[in-house]
């Protein structure tokens, strides 16, 4: 019996996040199709979108695999050239509901190489020593990609042939973020899941289990690089320019902030972090001076909030109902309290 | 020996039981079985120290077999060598009848050993009914197709494994905290856990680490019940490495004695009791003679 309502809670769990973010992508979408969405929102949607992948898909290697990477963004900008160059190409003779996911796909199986030649000689080593070598990968890639002449170089590629505005790529961009989150949940309920969580709390034990740590870090790290490289594809077409030199660490660490402060192993915070943090330096916009200093002090806010067992907790009941149930438990307390009085 | 794979997760077979006390440390006394472990002259170095040197052992099908032997002797590095988590240095192991040469820690279980650890190693964040479900990892039919999409097979293979895994925890008495989380299980239980989830790899062969460490007489009375239930209803042969006497003399069909490395006495244990290099090791040339 104990087992059943486990297993309920676990999908409805995830139920809700899939519920919350159609929501959310439906009133975006009417507002935008509607013509009733501001320039700003109009901006956001996509980078956001694309911020949302990269996320989730990081967490599937720092919060399920449980090692730092520092690359992200690398594996971003290689499935973003792939992806445009091969729309580029393409751009006259295939019209944009068919060239945009081939090319997100090729973007991300560009990605998913990448992420096999690093993760390759990567993935032997641990904590510390991964997350400096993800980060000089990260770094290599930019500056190959900078000084390459087929990417554009330091003047970044020219994607205004393949450029779509937002009420093109929302489409694209809601599919993926829904093949990413669908993917992570379901990886998360199974054997490959289970496994994956194992090596994170318990490498030897994992091993002498009969688990073949190897392999399930690659295939992480490989899953990972994939999402992240479509992300990056579809990030690449709403710019005109793109240049590799803004995918440098700095957005690496972002990504990571959002994936530590959506909390570790969670698509759903994961998911709300990405919005708040990409969504906040817009629209704090008008306090121009203070815009950074807000942000931060939320940053810190947040982490103090997550390191706290007393809201992890209301964070994992976190329904309805639990709301409900606080709201009366509190009424109680405060008529309690009158009573004595 | 044609089938290479372990057999599925635990089922009681029909064939009728080993006769046991096998008492398969002579590998003559048995036969007709292939032994289930065998290593020849095994030893390993670090540098220059020789942790382990010459080890000759052989476990039959059935047997409870124990590893003593004064601290710092290399019990544990015995068991690390068994299961590939250091390469030897010479010597061989075979685990029924297959080399280990060259394995991965991994493919060593997947030929049958699992052993549990000396400081408790769980998935402490996962839930018990998990872990026992790693264990499960390579009996259980679901390729990473299904894993992602939730179908080809899926439910099938979620069933199976979760029936089996609240099989083996009923068989502990674990069944009650199946979802608790791992981590939070109180020593005991702990330790328990970590011998269902080895037992879920299928093993030919178990290898525990001080499974009675930290345990009053009362838990480790039913510790030793719990060793013999496993051995009488899975049919695998066991090897614990322990300090506790009581237990050692009590389950033990063979004992082997460990000192700096190397095998000092082997038999059966009235013959360990006895021994007086045995008792020298433990008590020193003073103690022997007081004997």
């Amino acid at each position: 019996m104990k087992k059943k309502t486990k297993k309920t809670s676990n999908f409805s769990k995830n139920l809700i996040t899939v519920i919350m973010v159609a929501l959310l992508y439906a009133v975006v979408a009417v507002a935008l199709y509607t013509g009733k969405a501001s320039r700003q929102l109009s901006n956001m949607l996509i980078p956001i979108s694309a911020y949302i992948v990269m996320a989730v898909s990081l967490n599937l290697v720092v919060g399920l695999l449980g090692e730092l990477s520092l690359g992200h963004a690398g594996f971003m900008s290689v499935g973003l050239f792939g992806g445009c160059l091969l729309s580029i190409a393409l751009a006259d003779v295939l019209p944009v509901a068919v060239r945009l996911p081939l090319a997100m796909l090729a973007g991300g199986l560009v990605a998913a190489v990448f992420g096999l030649v690093v993760g390759l000689p990567a993935l032997r080593l641990k904590g510390d020593y991964l997350a400096i070598v993800t980060l000089a990968c990260g770094e290599i890639i930019k500056n190959v990609i900078t000084n390459l002449k087929f990417t554009g170089g330091a003047l970044g590629l020219d994607t205004s042939p393949v450029y779509s505005n937002a009420k093109t790529l929302l489409p694209f961009a809601i599919v993926l973020v829904f093949l990413t989150m669908i993917v992570m949940m379901n990886l998360k309920n199974s054997k490959y899941g289970r496994a994956i969580m194992a090596i994170r709390d318990n490498r030897i034990a994992a091993e002498s289990t009969g688990i073949n740590v190897t392999y399930f870090k690659l295939a992480v790290f490989i899953i990972a690089a994939f999402f992240a490289g479509a992300a990056g594809t579809l990030y690449g077409h709403f710019f005109a320019n793109v240049k590799a030199a803004s995918f440098d660490y700095n957005m690496s660490i972002e990504i990571l902030v959002i994936v530590v402060l959506g909390g570790m192993g969670s698509v759903r915070g994961s998911i709300i972090a990405a919005i708040i943090l990409q969504a906040l330096p817009e629209v704090l916009r008008e306090f121009a001076d203070y815009r950074m200093l807000i942000y931060s002090v939320l940053l810190i806010v947040i982490m103090l909030l997550n390191s706290s067992p007393k809201f992890a907790e209301m964070k994992g009941n976190w329904s309805i109902g639990s709301v409900v149930k606080l709201a009366k438990n509190k009424k109680k307390s405060k008529e309690a309290a009158e009573n004595e009085q | 020996m044609s089938n290479n794979k372990p057999p599925r997760a635990p089922k009681i077979p029909d064939s009728p039981l080993v006769p046991y006390p096998s008492g398969a440390f002579v590998p003559e006394r048995d036969v007709k079985s292939i032994p289930v472990l065998e290593t020849h002259h095994l030893g390993i170095d670090f540098g220059g120290l020789t942790a382990v040197d010459d080890f000759s052992l052989t476990v039959g099908k059935t047997e409870i077999a124990g590893l003593i032997g004064p601290n710092g002797a290399g019990k544990t590095t015995v068991f690390n060598l068994l299961t590939n988590v250091y390469q030897p240095t010479r010597g061989s192991i075979m685990i029924n009848g297959f080399s280990s040469a060259g394995k991965t820690t991994a493919q060593v279980n997947k030929l049958g050993i699992a052993r549990t650890f000396q400081n408790i190693r769980l998935f402490s964040n996962m839930s018990v009914l998990d872990n026992v479900r790693v264990g499960m990892h390579n009996t259980t039919h679901e390729n990473l197709l299904a894993s992602i999409t939730h179908g080809f097979g899926y439910r099938k293979a979620e069933r199976t494994s979760k029936e089996q895994a609240m099989e083996l925890l009923d068989f502990f008495s674990l069944t009650e905290l199946a979802d608790a989380q791992a981590g939070s299980l109180p020593y005991g239980a702990q330790r328990r856990l970590e011998i269902v989830r080895a037992l879920a790899t299928s093993p030919r062969i178990l290898l525990l680490d001080e499974p009675a460490a930290g345990m009053n007489p009362s838990e480790t009375h039913e510790l030793m019940e719990n060793i013999r239930r496993i051995r009488d209803t899975f049919h695998i042969a066991i090897m614990l490495i322990e300090h506790d006497m009581n237990l050692v003399m009590g389950i033990c069909e063979g004992i082997c004695v460990l000192n700096y490395g190397k095998i000092i006495a082997k038999g059966t244990p009235d013959d360990i009791k006895s021994n007086p290099t045995v008792i020298e090791a433990y008590l020193g040339k003073k103690g022997a003679k007081g004997q």
